[in-house]
């Protein structure tokens, strides 16, 4: 690698005088300071700011609009259109989640059950979402297309207990998905 | 007995009032300000968020009050934090040193007029601790010892980043500190005069010393004055080269931005103040943003006309009563406090555009600029002052002496300069 010699670059007499680069320094700080009161800084009317620079006042401006297609958000449990958990409780997610964050307990499903052949669904099944990563491969393992990554990020509680999704607030966060699976509905 | 004790009473109410109730909510004040207008100049926003918590108390909404009670949030936490003392320190000096760069800047304020006279129960008080005929020198001889508490701080933290921030505190002190004497001389000669209150009262019939738009014979509206206005004008070029390297001396003198070389975070982690925490960091802070207040408290006072309104208004507002109360001295005191806030809204741009200098850069501008500039200008001062007395003859010999000495100065400054080429790879 060859030495460069940086030479100090001369400086004319008004740069040494530095009274002059102070003045414009002063009407530079100055101009952004009253464009970020105005609500008019760089960024305020491309970027859906509150209008000071790029900075959105958060709880009551949020991104949820502009979150692009394949955000990962809490991974959550979906029903297809006849109210049916999609998850028949095989585990492939709990044996794929890195951190192991999911737990689930398997059940049965009763034979009087009107959908007695899908034979198990779960009977318990948690997410402690602060283990998860948002890897998202349980969405990617699932072969039933029952758990997906959805957009909530949110996700905040006083204590480790209420940081564990249980089964219902699963379905709460996945609401239902319709037209995905249909090996059990015998719609196709 | 009471007749014996109103003095004292009535000083201690003062003292309270002027020094609790005053400067010190100043403080919490500058530094809210501090983080705004730095957000603002950097297109962020700031704390805006800490207001009223109504809603813990069952209200229904909150009042974030633009983010004012921020700083109390701050020192509710610098209070509650760990005072944490490290075990090779030096204990005593380590814990005196907070407290010596605090209580000078807290003494200073003693000779600062906050406002004109005020009438109590027929009974006329001025808003001055203590009207002393010496204020600035007392105010430079006061201020000075903030270095030792800077200085000790570095010393006994027994750790070396600290040390050389106190190292060049002291530096800085000693380079500065003659600019800084030097160059008030001039606006001293011209009010003749050392007491604050009365250089006040002088700016009041005579128009304030960087902007002479009244005197005793009218505004500028009127043709009186501008028959008796040659030699205030004229009086303000020394004014504005004393202006200029007093206010950077006090930057120097404060810690502030452009100098504050003792903290520089890049290259001394947190300068003489690494190794403290909790209450005793906060009492450096606390000194620091004093000293700002009063730097900008004796620039308004000696250059911005302290109190006074200007315009020959100042007399009717001295003369206002409420129900018997003189209430022009409380009028005064908010004059006073929308300067002092403007000033220091001028000492944060300050800081948030002019990048730090380097170290010989500083010295050089305090011992080769600023010290013979300081003293040049004494002289024209001098000129411009005796100039009425004196000949016409004398005036032209004065100037052209001033004028050689001036560029014999330049001359030596410039072939002193190092030529040597620094060693580079």
């Amino acid at each position: 690698m060859a030495i460069i010699k940086v030479q100090r670059p001369k400086l004319k007499f008004g740069e040494k005088i530095y009274l002059g680069a102070l003045i414009r320094g002063f009407f530079l700080t100055m101009r952004h300071a009253v464009r970020t009161i105005l609500g008019k800084s760089v960024g305020a009317g491309t970027l859906k700011s509150s209008g000071t620079g790029v900075t959105m006042q958060f709880p009551e401006q949020t991104w949820d609009d502009q979150l692009p297609e394949y955000y990962r958000g809490a991974p959550a449990l979906v029903t297809d259109e006849e109210d049916r958990e999609r998850c028949v409780s095989c585990q492939l997610c709990e044996f794929i989640c890195p951190p192991k964050a999911i737990k689930i307990i398997p059940g049965e499903i009763p034979t009087d059950d009107k959908w007695a052949k899908v034979e198990k669904r779960p009977k318990e099944f948690e997410i402690d979402m602060i283990r998860c990563i948002y890897c998202g491969m349980c969405e990617e393992v699932c072969p039933e297309q029952a758990i997906y990554l959805r957009k909530d990020y949110l996700i905040t509680g006083y204590s480790r207990e209420d940081m564990v999704h249980d089964k219902k607030k699963l379905y709460e966060i996945g609401g239902k998905r319709v037209g995905l699976v249909n090996k059990w509905n015998e719609l196709k | 007995m009471i007749e014996f004790l109103t003095p004292f009473i009535i000083i201690l109410i003062k003292v309270i009032f002027l020094t609790f109730l005053v400067l010190l909510p100043l403080v919490p004040v500058s530094v809210y300000f501090e983080r705004r207008f730095s957000a603002v100049i950097q297109d962020r926003v700031g704390p805006n968020r800490v207001g009223l918590p109504l809603t813990l108390f069952g209200f229904k909404k909150d009042f974030h009050l633009f983010g004012l009670v921020q700083p109390m949030a701050d020192g509710i936490k610098l209070l509650l934090k760990e005072d944490f003392t490290p075990s090779h320190v030096n204990k005593a000096f380590y814990w005196l040193a907070p407290a010596l760069t605090v209580v000078p800047a807290l003494i200073t304020v003693c000779v600062v007029p906050f406002g004109s006279d005020i009438t109590l129960f027929g009974h006329t008080e001025s808003l001055v601790i203590a009207d002393i005929n010496l204020g600035p020198l007392f105010v430079f001889a006061v201020a000075s010892l903030t270095v030792y508490g800077i200085t000790l701080a570095g010393w006994s933290s027994n750790s070396k980043y600290p040390l050389v921030g106190g190292v060049r505190s002291t530096a800085q002190m000693i380079s500065y500190e003659i600019a800084l004497g030097l160059s008030i001389i001039p606006v001293l000669t011209y009010f003749g005069e050392l007491n604050l209150t009365r250089i006040v009262e002088h700016q009041v019939d005579n128009g304030w010393l960087l902007l002479p738009l009244w005197n005793a014979y009218g505004s500028v509206f009127s043709a009186a004055y501008w028959e008796h206005s040659g030699e205030q004008w004229l009086f303000m070029i020394p004014a504005l080269i004393a202006f200029i390297i007093f206010t950077v001396s006090i930057f120097a003198e404060t810690n502030r931005m452009p100098f504050d070389l003792p903290e520089c975070e890049t290259e001394l982690v947190g300068g003489y103040h690494t190794e403290y925490s909790s209450m005793k960091f906060a009492l450096f802070f606390m000194g620091e943003y004093a000293a700002m207040v009063i730097g900008s408290a004796l620039i308004v006072t000696l250059f911005l006309g302290g109190w006074s309104l200007g315009f020959g208004l100042d007399k009717h507002i001295a003369a206002l009563e409420v129900a018997g109360f003189g209430i022009g001295g409380l009028i005064h005191m908010m004059v006073f406090g929308g300067k002092l806030l403007a000033f220091i809204l001028f000492f944060i741009l300050v800081r948030w555009t002019v990048p730090r200098f380097r170290y010989d850069q500083l010295m050089k501008l305090g011992w080769v600029v600023f010290f013979e500039a300081a003293l040049i200008n004494v002289f024209i001062a001098a000129l411009i002052i005796a100039a009425p007395q004196l000949g016409a003859l004398i005036i032209t010999i004065g100037a052209i002496v001033l004028i050689a000495v001036t560029a014999a100065i330049i001359w030596v400054a410039k072939v002193s300069e190092d030529k040597t080429p620094a060693l580079r790879a």
